[in-house]
């Protein structure tokens, strides 16, 4: 399972010994798409006015609405002026002066594979190129682009939400710096799909520049890969499907921050504190954020993998002989399965090559450790040595597994575990040889002024929250041993098929909580399996899946890791049953819960305070949706939602039947 | 300007044997002395492209001549070819992969007779051939596969037996006799099929019999008044031509391979000629045909120039590339013989703006003759021929600036070496006519960048045409292998399926282990109202791989695959015959196969013309 990885190195390191001036103001040189000469956004704009697509949209919306194609077509250019971006070198040179200034303060290294970038290089003169980074901060894009720059590759333009225009100058100035932006939806708004898809495509057909988005589509608050969106994955592919460009190289870039800047906002967020409108004051009143350390960040540049490859024996291209290609038209179901298939595979790209800290490794068991004293009763925390030794067989463990762990060889485990606690201590206090979270404490830097116990409560759950966040980066290593490990232990006997059964059921109940690619249960299972074999946790036969006697720590590890998604599923479930009135909408969905839960954490009747993760409150609605246990109908308010008691009832047994409280040996009455 | 006669450099290829044509008017089954003697052998390579005495060498020089009187080029030096060929495909001269010489009888597997039918054929006095010159000689057509196994001196299943029919009713007769007899017949024109048409289906148990055309080669009438001539199948291509040239006319039907295809052969595979602008292609050239099955012979009853009468029962002929019977006698238009042609050619900046020229000649309707565009590669190919002294892109460039006035000197600031191409023209008609043509077509050209590059470029870019086959053999000298096919596309994807192809070919070859860059080509030969013909070429060296013709054939079913997902078709006029029948369900769908079977049921339920092509 070990996979060859390349070796980094640090960016920061030249910056911090020259002149940054000197730096922004090199020259700068890229190659392009086969010798392609960059051309002028007004150029770029015209094209897609011009094209054919967008001109054969315009008369069809003309013909429909009775307006003058003129209209239509000023409308369009209207779209256009407010979506396209105006990269401009001198604001790329401006944005790598002052972005060496700040990244020098924030972190200690960023740490970039140059054999990746040596591909993209390689890859950007034989294909159009789309970037894929992974999402978790505001940070990645122009993370992303002073990367290219200090590489000298042609700098990508970015697809942006729409919410960074509300920060005037801050959105002008990601404009400037090949940011274009897009609304968040617009539905069943012809004229916008097809500006916006003519816009991006004859960017990436010409290859004008490298063209990068965020195939999660948003920042993930979690740190949990998010389902991937399938949008501007089609419109990228679509040149190649209708061999419009030989191939497309995708390459997933996987960026993992040592701290993430927004950490305790992201918390706040999924706790219900309404999100700040993501205004220029806002950004700016994280400066405070500039005086912290905020650790090393790890960009590595995957494999550039070719569309067309991918597409071999899959999509059938002839399907476009017999339409001409400007007439837009719905995707096949072939093409969407593909398209389907092929985000999910670029997501485990993604998050294979996610660097993970010592810290992600600590996080895990502090919460474990969290959950399982707070009920106990027992001492606070656990002793420093023992969360050492706990460590480095968890470091043990995930390197089995495949993890991209960057665990410093040269120092002893202890200083490894003293220096991670420090770097992120305020969300761990170390007293008296022990380590705890630091949840007594309201959480940082927040006025003391929590009174109520509900306040109480969610104060101590940021805290959680963001240690979770943080364990959240190893979900992807051990999410498939994990759901063998629950499946194993609802399992009502050791007959495979029967474990098969029950792990089928979890990872599909799960599949918008973790990335699970559609379609691969028995890789999933086969995968699971392998890996518990291979650490000796596991004997498998023909009909039996049995644990062995040095597998009890591990898999009492893995269920315990998805026990609070189980118990968050489940109270969900509880909550439909037991108060979802007609009147639920989908609306109300998220604080009726919310209070339903709050209630439930005061009384002790729930374990994990994760469970106020709007995020997995979310995912379980979607996932129940999927299911078909809860309905939208048309009621009297959009989005009502109509409750199959006897479904979702079953399904709570069955997930309680999958719940960790065996192997957690202090059982607990809910 | 000069009036350029093609006969200049194609129908002086009139061997020694052909002696005077009979009476073009007489009608009859009188066998006389022939262009295309029975024995082919006698006067073409076994083995290879063409007449025996024309081929490209290497003299000790090391300098590439051209042998033999026949072509313009015989005889001719061309000091530039060696380090193109060595640049282009890294072969060195020192690297020799030379052909079985003489084909030896003995390792050809011994005829499979039917008895029965040898002495009832005795008795008609038919001649026919048991010899293994003969068999092998028709045992294939000109695909890069069956030609490197001839080099290499190896056969597969060959004819048992050839015969020669004389006129149409030598035909019925075999034809009745080959139903009788059980045994299966396979139509034999030029020999010049690129579908593996004429290769004998190795699963075929029954005696297979060659049915050469080749001595039905008569002009039986002309008709000045309907300007239309009816012709025997046999006959190929220069020498109807030729005869038609004799009493001021011509088809006008000019196939690259018109110097030894036959008529007959262009029915089966629906060919396109060259002038097909003015002409037409064969299926607009054609009045009436008469073909003999097994079911008896199929002819319409007027020779009306259009008829709705349900479907054309022409197009089940057209293109049944011999799997229902012999076409034996045609009825063709003919066109009296123009007063005036002229050579052109035009340099673009770059292949998009070629085609979007061909684009807008096509779109106003005004193609000359022939139109054909060449992408860079093929431009620079064609430059090395050039007469200048120096060579190269530079020097022309120069020419071009100083027979040009100076607006447009500077137009060509923006002409990259590289991307240059060159479309080459042949304008044809009477004299007035032509130049205004010209001139309409160079000031559309101007609008896309397009300079004249003068009437040389272009009469020796046609004169290559006829000479790219015997370079093959030349390269196949050297481990350099190689083959042409082609594909007709909407004008909206000409520009994609060449850069797809082209790439697809590329990317393949690096896949399956060839060395080196492999040469891989395209032009745009034929425009229409709705879409264009792109011709593929693609060779390379295969030093160091152990099979390269199954690379090669992997390469090229890719490359078909590409030109299928980019819009293409499965052929505009090579045909499928065997090459391509895979393809063919998915070209015309379940219902279209399932019409084409019940014809072929209805007409030959017996499969005696079993070649296996198209179905
Ligand atoms: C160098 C070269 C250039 C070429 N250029 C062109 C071109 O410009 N345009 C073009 O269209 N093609 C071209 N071809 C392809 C080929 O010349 C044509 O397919 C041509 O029509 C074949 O004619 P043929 O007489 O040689 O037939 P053959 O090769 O002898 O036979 C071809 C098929 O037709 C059948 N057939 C032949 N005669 C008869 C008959 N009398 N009755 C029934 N079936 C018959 C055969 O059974 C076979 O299936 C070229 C080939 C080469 C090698």
């Amino acid at each position: 399972m070990l996979k060859k990885r390349d070796d980094f190195e640090d960016i920061l390191e030249e910056r911090r010994n020259s002149s940054d001036l000197r730096y922004a103001l090199r020259c700068y040189t890229p190659v392009l798409y086969k010798g392609m000469t960059p051309c002028k956004a007004d150029t770029l704009k015209s094209m897609v006015l011009q094209s054919n697509q967008l001109r054969y949209v315009i008369s069809q919306v003309s013909k429909e609405t009775g307006r003058a194609t003129d209209d239509v077509r000023e409308d369009a250019s209207a779209i256009l002026e407010e979506m396209a971006h105006s990269l401009q070198l001198s604001t790329v040179r401006f944005f790598a002066f002052t972005l060496s200034k700040v990244f020098k303060t924030l972190f200690r290294s960023i740490c970039v594979n140059e054999e990746g970038i040596q591909r993209l290089q390689q890859a950007i003169q034989e294909h159009p190129v789309v970037l894929l980074p992974s999402h978790r901060s505001y940070m990645d894009f122009l993370l992303m682009s002073y990367i290219l720059y200090t590489y000298d590759l042609a700098l990508p333009v970015i697809a942006a939400g729409m919410d960074f225009m509300g920060m005037k100058f801050v959105g002008e100035m990601l404009r400037m710096s090949g940011a274009f932006f897009i609304r968040r939806s617009f539905g069943g708004d012809k004229l916008y799909w097809s500006v916006f898809s003519e816009y991006v495509k004859t960017m990436l057909k010409n290859g004008l520049a490298p063209v990068e988005f965020f195939l999660e589509g948003t920042r993930s608050r979690t740190a949990k890969s998010l389902t991937p969106k399938l949008g501007l994955l089609n419109i990228v592919m679509d040149p190649f499907f209708k061999g419009e460009v030989y191939d497309v190289s995708v390459v997933p870039v996987s960026i993992s921050y040592e701290r993430i800047l927004e950490e305790a906002l992201y918390a706040r967020e999924m706790l219900g504190v309404p999100k700040p409108k993501e205004s220029t004051s806002g950004l700016f009143k994280a400066r405070k954020v500039l005086s912290e350390d905020y650790g090393s960040i790890h960009v590595y540049f995957g494999q550039p993998v070719s569309v067309r490859s991918l597409a071999q024996g899959r999509v059938n291209r002839c399907k476009f002989n017999l339409v001409p290609r400007h007439i837009p038209g719905k995707p096949s179901e072939e093409i969407q399965n593909f398209v389907n298939d092929t985000a999910y595979r670029l997501v485990r790209a993604q998050e294979e090559n996610m660097v993970l800290k010592p810290w992600v490794l600590l996080a895990s068991l502090l919460l474990q450790h969290h959950h399982q004293n707070q009920t106990a009763g027992q001492e606070r925390g656990i002793a420093l040595d023992e969360l050492t030794a706990q460590a480095v067989w968890l470091r043990d463990v995930s390197r089995e597994y495949g993890a991209f762990l960057n665990w410093p060889g040269v120092m002893t485990p202890s200083e490894v575990v003293s220096s991670s606690l420090s770097l992120h201590r305020g969300l761990v206090r170390i007293c008296e040889g022990r380590v705890q979270l630091a949840v007594e404490q309201t959480a940082t830097g927040e006025p003391h002024s929590a009174v109520t116990p509900e306040e109480e409560l969610l104060s101590r759950a940021v805290v959680v929250l963001s240690c979770a966040s943080y364990r959240n980066q190893a979900l992807h290593v051990f999410i498939r041993p994990a759901l063998l490990a629950s499946a194993i232990h609802a399992a009502s006997s050791n007959q495979k098929q029967e474990v098969f059964n029950s792990f089928s059921f979890l990872r599909n109940m799960f599949s918008n909580e973790f990335i699970l690619c559609p379609g691969a249960t028995v890789q999933d299972f086969e995968e699971a399996c392998y890996l518990l074999v291979k650490t000796r946790a596991l004997q498998v036969t023909q009909q039996e899946v049995l644990v062995t006697e040095r597998g009890q720590r591990t898999l009492a590890f893995l269920t315990s890791m998805l026990d609070p998604f189980l118990q968050g599923y489940q109270v969900i479930c509880r909550f439909l049953c037991e108060e979802a009135a007609d009147t639920l909408t989908e609306k109300r969905f998220i604080p009726a819960v919310r209070k339903f839960i709050v209630k439930h954490l005061l009384a002790g009747r729930l374990r994990y305070t994760e469970v106020l993760s709007s995020d997995l409150q979310k995912n379980a609605l979607a996932a129940l949706l999927r299911l078909g246990a809860v309905r939208k109908i048309k009621g009297a308010e959009p989005g009502t939602l109509k409750v199959n008691a006897v479904m979702v009832n079953s399904l709570e047994d069955t997930l309680g039947k999958n719940r960790a409280v065996s192997w957690t040996r202090n059982t607990q009455q809910e | 300007m000069e009036v350029l006669k093609l006969k200049d450099y194609k129908w002086n290829a009139v061997t020694a044997e052909c002696k005077a044509q009979e009476s073009q008017k007489t009608a009859g089954c009188s066998g006389e002395a022939k262009t295309v003697p029975r024995k082919r052998h006698e006067i073409m390579k076994w083995n290879g492209w063409g007449y025996s005495d024309s081929r490209f060498l290497f003299n000790k020089k090391g300098q590439a001549e051209f042998t033999g009187k026949r072509y313009r080029l015989s005889g001719m030096i061309m000091p530039g070819l060696k380090d193109w060929f060595e640049v282009t495909f890294g072969a060195s001269l020192q690297h020799k992969t030379p052909a079985t010489p003489v084909l030896t009888s003995s390792s050809v597997p011994p005829p499979t007779l039917n008895e029965a039918f040898v002495e009832e054929l005795k008795s008609t006095s038919i001649p026919f051939s048991l010899d293994a010159e003969d068999r092998v000689f028709r045992a294939h057509g000109h695909c890069l596969h069956e030609i490197f196994a001839l080099r290499e001196g190896k056969f597969g299943r060959v004819p048992d037996m050839v015969v020669w029919p004389n006129c149409h009713n030598d035909v019925v007769n075999i034809v009745e006799l080959a139903c009788k007899h059980n045994v299966c017949l396979m139509p034999y024109g030029g020999g010049t099929s690129v579908s593996s048409a004429l290769e004998c289906p190795p699963e075929e148990t029954r005696c297979i019999v060659s049915l050469d055309t080749s001595q039905m080669n008569r002009i039986l009438w002309i008709d000045e008044k309907n300007l239309t001539a009816h012709v025997e199948s046999g006959i190929v291509g220069q020498d109807l031509e030729r005869l038609l040239n004799e009493s001021g006319y011509c088809t006008g039907h000019e196939p690259d391979s018109m110097e030894f295809s036959s008529l007959g052969g262009w029915v089966a595979t629906r060919a396109s000629g060259m002038k097909k602008n003015i002409y037409g292609n064969i299926e607009d050239l054609v009045v009436h045909i008469k073909m003999v099955t097994p079911q008896g012979v199929i002819e319409k009853s007027c020779q009306g120039p259009r008829m709705s009468t349900g479907p054309d029962i022409h197009h089940f002929i057209m293109g049944s590339e011999g799997t229902l019977g012999v076409v034996t006698e045609v009825t063709m238009k003919i066109r009296p013989m123009p007063e005036y042609q002229k050579y052109g050619s035009v340099v673009f900046p770059n292949f998009e703006q070629g085609v979007a020229c061909l684009r807008e000649v096509a779109k106003q309707r005004c193609a000359p003759a022939s139109i054909r565009l060449m992408d860079n590669e093929q431009f620079k190919f064609g430059l090395m021929y050039s007469q200048m002294k120096n060579e190269n892109v530079a020097s022309l460039l120069s020419f071009l600036m100083k027979n040009k006035c100076t607006s447009l000197i500077t137009s060509f600031k923006g002409f990259d070496p590289n991307n240059l191409c060159v479309a080459t023209l042949l304008f044809e008609g009477d004299r007035e006519k032509v130049l205004q043509h010209e001139k309409q077509v160079y000031d559309i050209a101007a609008k896309f960048g397009g300079l004249a590059a003068g009437e040389d470029n272009g009469q020796r870019g046609y004169m290559l045409t006829f000479v790219i086959a015997y370079l093959r053999d030349l390269g196949m000298d050297y481990y350099v292998i190689g083959e042409s096919f082609e594909t007709s596309v909407p004008w909206d994807r000409v520009l994609d399926i060449c850069r797809n192809v082209k790439a697809r070919i590329v990317a393949e070859c690096k896949d399956k282990g060839v060395q080196f860059s492999p040469f891989s080509t395209c032009r745009v030969t034929q425009t229409y109202d709705a879409g264009a013909c792109v011709y593929f070429y693609f060779a390379f060296n295969y030093r160091g791989l152990s099979d390269p013709v199954n690379v090669y054939e992997q390469v090229e079913h890719a490359a078909r695959d590409e030109i299928l997902a980019n819009g293409g078709s499965l052929s505009h006029h090579h045909g499928v015959g065997k090459l391509r029948k895979e393809w063919m369900r998915d070209t015309v769908s379940n219902v279209g196969m399932g019409m084409l079977k019940s014809v072929k049921d209805y007409v030959d339920p017996k499969n005696i013309f079993g070649n296996g092509n198209l179905l």
